[in-house]
């Protein structure tokens, strides 16, 4: 039998507790172990970008963490980037608008490098972003959209900031 | 693709991290995860114990400390390419950085696991070869430095001991103001090298090349210093004439092949982007001088 | 969000807002009470009797439920192979797979036993436990090589591995070879590669007994032939096979094939009584999942001096890997697309499709039309680079004038109707093209770039599409009491939006907001009739099918209304979901009221001369593919130093027919164009001499990323379609069809070297390099 690790972690400000065994990857306990559904799986070996989420706000691709390793930890997903019943954020408003999906199953992985992006660069150019997001894989849009979308939400969060 | 099963273990001292590593059997570092997990992942790698470092907060540290920059096994790849000391002291660091894979693998990825792995097409090693860096290695038995040079005992093996851990890099400092550049090509953003060379030169007071370090990554299974294009261009000034030979130096050499690059490919760019970095690196040498 | 639209607004996409909170419900979130996960054994031999199978250890795993072989599904089972899904009389032997493999393995990564345990993580652990006695046989690896007499069988105990031959031929091509003023020969090999959704394939199978019912959620292209397929092969019946599809996260074309190993993981089901789910992990999609691969293309062109083509003929190679799934649709779309938007007066192609110890070939993104129209192309610039004319001008002269529109090709499509281009204007389509890429100031832009030792380029291929195949599709449109707009399609849902353009179609005969238009895709329990997503057809067939039926509906709601209102139809308009009388603003109907009228209630009769029910189904057939011309223009600067290629500027200009959302339309492109990107310069699904596969992980499969793709512009003639009511045409392939010309043709104008021919794709900065030192050589 697979020993068990006791673990505690905030995801989206909330506190979870659970039993992983070692092995047990991030996206997986994430998925699986607390239901957020949201964070994709689409390579396992840490180049598609779907798995992407915070924690302690960095971007990491979850498949290519332990659940153990959060123990303690502050995780971010896109299930925590608006409230369940409340208004998207600018970034997810402005994908909505300017198209920056189409199956949507990269959308939550860019959403969480994005967030991070335009945390730490609040004015990115398209070169930037492009870059920013050269680590998230789409197969659908051509990424033009996705840019477009990013420099829109970071002008709405420049103009909110500036009240 | 789960990984197999193993037994995790998550040390907080190093102390207890070499206690693990000399008596566990068949046992893996966990430090960044950006290399091991997908070997776990895909089922390239059966460990019975996994050994996690990142909850040792003594193994990651940026420090300038008797000449030179020294950087813990744990430090982020992220934490490197945004510290002001490395900018100072080893900007080339931070220039090599840039191209190693992208934000998510920096932040976890770390600069001892990236040291360690010694994958060929690898940015990290080439850098350390030309800065001539001492690794830093731990065991039960006590702690001792092997020079970056002899660190690739063989492909992707350092050589260290079953038990050892690596703890640090060295980094001796160069003269302030150095002329470095780092030139790298690969298929995409983010990707490996399909050849990386490291420059570094020194200009002495008479404004000729005092010291030189020029190291291909990429080109064979572990770093390649040009020793033949370092010794013609010390003594010589920076002129175009002399950097484009000892770029075509960097073409002289032995470089491995694969199903998606070819040798003369390879020491084709080698040429290529040695000529660059070597120009950039004269550049920035000359106007600090 | 979106208010009242109109067919043409580029509204808003329905299937957007849970997606992007995070709320999609993909096939992995979809979790059954006492749901076991799968693993399946795959074979690591490209080619191998399988001796025995030895599941003991395996068993004794912890958390394994059963390790099974097809030994012990067949009795689930009412056959062990299966069947073709394309019959055709041009096939010489009939390769289906076994659910699991029986006595060979034919490819790396077929499957031969499925694991079935606690989770996913047990069920590999157990696997890997599964020992396979294998006897390695020789593997045939490439397609030319396989067709000699002195290759290796790649099915032990068949004759040949020729699958199938066929000639594509009309005209007198002899005539036009011994007319010709010049000839130029072109032999090309062609390379496709994988579909690569992100999401990859999966499902869940579960099986309860009373009353009989197998439901099956699936991340498909295409449910109801899923559905069929699981009837015949687990003997269920009709009303006893429901599938399900859930949002799917990209198809591309893998997930339209039904596949042995999801018969495997929906016979288990059925033999083990509990819900199964197994998700296609990525080593998977690379070894398991259809791709297309390689094409060789041995062509001689007879022309006359000024440019024209009075003839091709030639030979194409085909690798059809180990089974054929489909059939020789790939091969036949890929001959029958090679004369392109151009005047051929004689064609002959002899196409010889081949077995491989390979993954199976069916359609990716394209389904062989790429590779035809890439042919084309290189050969008018081999034509323009023999005559010493210019690449575009030779276009010109050879594309079909306008006036000649609607042109009927002599060739007929598989179904036998003949291949007719129903409308547009190809040359001013090139014209657009070369307009918005500046062509005529190219030479002068060249000059000074060379000038200042910079190397760029411009190429211009064109390309047509046939879409909107059939036999039809169906739509569903129902008010129910409540007044919702329901619509319920065949369709199948992968990303491309079309929920909302059935939605908008609909909501146009109501006024309605396409918002608030409830559309139902891929359940075969709620969609009686379907085909599914494959072939850029659902805007035409599906929306079509909808358009019929929203507006038999529409027709009935105002017949209600003018039965309540005593007014004449004629005198009624429905705004906002509302029935009025024009000219009089209150008093109207809102369409619960009316979908009332008619619903019934026990002791009030519906009035006379209505059915109950408000709702219509239609089925659009139609006649004939609907044609769909694109050109793109590319202008590149290859960086001398590495040959590594960077595109500065590419417009598309393409005929998509009557836009019903041109957002989406010019999505669709974009998504297109850079797989076509991913065709020229990335993608390459290597194997080795031994079939082994080399490339199977993202890190040597090169997806396109975001720095490595220029902003695509996309400009959108309409040439309304005279084939389906709404004049609509498809585009989810478009993009990719000319991509790869454009971008080879583009290259060699960079490198402008005579000696410099690209005859490969994909090409990479090393293969350009060779190539130029050869050419250097050879001058």
């Amino acid at each position: 039998m697979e020993r068990k690790h006791a673990i505690s972690v905030t995801v989206n400000d909330h506190p979870y507790s659970g039993e992983v065994v070692g092995r047990t990857t991030l996206a997986d306990f994430l998925r699986h172990g607390l239901q957020l559904t949201g964070t994709h799986v689409g390579c396992e070996h840490g180049v598609c970008g779907a798995c992407t989420v915070l924690v302690d706000g960095s971007s990491v691709r979850s498949c290519l963490m332990l659940a153990v390793q959060v123990h303690g930890r502050r995780v971010e997903t896109v299930e925590g980037l608006a409230p369940a019943d409340g208004a998207l954020s600018h970034l997810q408003s402005a994908f909505l608008e300017h198209r920056g999906l189409q199956c949507g199953f990269c959308t939550p992985g860019m959403l969480m490098t994005l967030t991070e992006l335009l945390r730490t660069d609040p004015d990115p150019d398209e070169q930037m972003i492009r870059v920013a997001v050269s680590g998230n894989i789409c197969r659908c849009t051509g990424y033009q959209n996705i840019v477009d979308a990013t420099l829109e939400a970071a002008a709405r969060y420049r103009a909110e900031r500036s009240q | 693709m789960k990984p197999p099963p193993f037994e995790y273990h998550a040390p907080s001292t190093i102390e207890d991290a070499l206690n693990l590593a000399a008596t566990l059997q068949n046992a893996k570092i966990l430090a960044g995860g950006q290399s091991l997990m997908p070997m776990l992942n895909m089922r390239y790698a059966f460990p019975d114990h996994v050994i996690d470092l990142n909850l040792i907060p003594e193994l990651a540290y940026i420090r300038e400390d008797g000449g030179a920059l020294k950087l813990g096994a744990l430090t982020r790849q992220r934490a490197v390419e945004r510290s002001v000391l490395v900018q100072k002291l080893h900007p080339i660091l931070q220039e090599a950085l840039g191209h190693v894979g992208h934000i998510q693998t920096r932040n976890r990825g770390t600069i001892g696991g990236s040291l360690c792995h010694l994958d060929p097409s690898a940015e990290l090693p080439g850098v350390v070869t030309a800065i001539c860096g001492e690794i830093e290695v731990a065991s039960v038995r006590g702690r001792r430095s092997i020079p970056m040079a002899q660190f690739p005992a063989f492909y992707m093996t350092p050589a260290i001991d079953e038990d050892e851990i690596v703890t640090g890099v060295s980094l001796p400092l160069w003269t302030p103001g150095h002329g470095f550049a780092f030139e790298e090509f690969a298929r995409r953003h983010g990707d490996f090298a399909v050849a990386a060379v490291s420059v570094l030169i020194e200009l002495g007071r008479d404004r000729q090349i005092s010291r030189a370090a020029i190291v291909l990554a990429g080109i064979g299974s572990a770093p390649v210093r040009v020793a033949a294009a370092e010794q013609f261009i010390v003594g010589r000034a920076p002129t175009q004439d002399v950097l484009a030979q000892a770029a075509a130096m960097c073409r002289d050499v032995e470089a491995r092949a694969d199903a998606y690059t070819s040798a003369d490919y390879r020491r084709y760019l080698a040429g290529v982007l040695g000529g660059r970095a070597l120009t950039r690196a004269a550049d920035r040498a000359r106007a600090h001088h | 969000m979106n208010k009242q639209s109109r067919i043409g607004d580029s509204v808003l996409r329905i299937e957007d807002p849970p997606l992007v909170r995070g709320d999609g419900c993909y096939i992995d979130d979809i979790h059954q009470a006492e749901m076991l996960e799968v693993a399946f054994v795959r074979s690591p031999h490209a080619h191998a009797r399988i001796l025995s199978i030895d599941t003991q250890e395996a068993l004794s795993r912890p958390g394994i439920v059963a390790v099974l072989t097809l030994a012990d599904l067949s009795p689930a089972l009412a056959r062990e192979q299966l069947p073709i899904q394309y019959p055709d009389p041009n096939l010489a032997q009939d390769l289906g797979p076994f659910i699991l493999a029986k006595n060979e393995a034919i490819y790396v990564g077929e499957p031969i036993a499925i694991v079935v345990a606690e989770s996913r993580y047990l069920a590999e652990d157990a696997a890997a436990r599964v020992a396979v006695d294998f006897d390695p046989l020789p593997a045939a690896a490439d397609c030319k090589e396989a067709f000699a007499s002195s290759a290796p069988l790649v099915h032990s105990g068949r004759k040949t591995n020729v699958v199938a031959e066929f000639r594509q031929s009309y005209g007198d091509i002899g005539s036009a070879f011994s007319r010709a003023d010049d000839r130029v020969s072109v032999s090309l090999k062609q390379h496709r590669g994988g579909a690569h959704p992100i999401e990859g394939r999966g499902l869940i199978a579960a099986y309860e007994r009373s009353p009989r019912r197998l439901t099956v959620w699936a991340s498909t292209q295409l449910a109801h032939e899923l559905r069929v397929s699981l009837m015949r092969m687990l003997d269920l019946d009709e009303n006893e096979v429901r599938i399900i599809t859930p949002d799917v996260g990209g198809g591309f074309g893998a997930k339209y094939c039904i596949y042995a190993d999801e018969v495997a993981v929906a016979a288990a089901a059925v033999k083990l009584r509990r819900p199964l789910k197994w998700i296609e992990d990525r080593r998977e999609h690379f070894t398991a999942a259809v791709q297309e691969r390689d094409q060789y293309w041995d062509l001689e062109v007879a022309c006359t001096s000024d440019g024209r083509m009075l003839g091709v003929r030639g030979t194409m190679f085909h690798d059809q890997g180990a089974y054929t799934l489909q059939g020789i649709n790939i091969a036949f779309n890929s001959a029958t697309s090679f004369p392109g938007p151009y005047v051929l007066p004689a064609y002959d192609l002899r196409v010889v499709s081949v077995t491989t110890n390979k993954v199976p070939t069916a359609a990716v993104r394209g389904a062989g039309y790429p590779q035809g129209t890439f042919a084309m192309e290189r050969c008018l610039d081999r034509i323009a680079t023999k005559l010493g004319l210019d690449r575009v001008e030779v276009r010109r002269r050879n594309l079909i004038p306008a006036d000649k529109i609607p042109y009927t090709t002599p060739m007929k499509s598989r179904s036998g109707s003949p291949i007719v281009y129903d409308s547009g204007d190809f040359p001013a389509i090139l014209d657009i093209a070369l307009k918005e890429i500046d062509y005529g100031t190219f030479p002068q832009r060249q000059a000074k770039a060379r000038a200042e030792g910079r190397f760029i380029g411009l190429g211009v291929a064109c390309g047509i599409k046939g879409t909107g195949r059939g036999p039809y599709e169906s739509g569903l449109v129902r008010i129910g009491p409540s007044g919702t707009i329901s619509v319920y399609s065949g369709a199948a849902e992968m990303g491309q939006g079309i929920r909302t353009a059935l939605a908008q179609i609909c909501a146009e005969q109501f006024g309605a907001n396409p918002d608030k238009i409830s559309v139902v895709t891929g359940d075969t329990g709620t969609v009686p009739l379907g085909m599914g997503g494959f072939s850029s057809r659902q805007t035409v067939t599906a929306g079509s099918s909808v358009h019929l039926a929203a507006s038999r509906v529409r027709e009935k709601v105002l017949k209600i209304a003018s039965h309540i209102f005593e007014a004449d139809v004629d005198d009624l308009e429905i705004i906002d979901g509302t029935v009025r009388i024009k000219g009089v603003p209150r008093d109207g109907l809102g369409l619960q009221q009316i979908a009332n009228v008619v619903y019934g209630s026990p002791g009030y009769a519906i009035p006379k001369n209505f059915d109950p029910g408000l709702e219509s189904a239609e089925t659009f057939l139609p006649s004939g593919l609907t044609y769909g011309m694109g050109c793109h223009a590319v202008e590149l600067e290859i960086d001398i130093g590495t040959y590594a290629p960077r595109i500065s500027r590419y417009i598309v200009v393409n005929d998509s027919g009557r836009l019903i959302n041109p957002k989406i339309v010019e999505g669709q492109i974009v998504g297109g164009v850079v797989h076509g990107i991913g065709n020229a310069l990335f993608e390459w699904m290597g194997f080795d001499d031994n079939a082994q596969p080399i490339t199977t992980t993202f890190a040597e499969y090169l997806l396109p990323t975001s720095t490595e793709v220029p902003r695509i512009k996309v400009i959108l003639p309409e040439y309304p379609s005279p084939l389906n009511p709404l004049g609509v045409k498809g585009v989810g392939e478009s993009g990719v069809l000319p991509a790869a010309a454009a971008i080879v043709s583009a290259i060699e104008s960079a490198m402008n070297s005579p000696a410099l021919e690209i005859a490969e794709i994909p090409i990479s900065p090393n293969q350009l390099f060779a190539l130029s030192q050869t050419a250097r050589k050879g001058a």
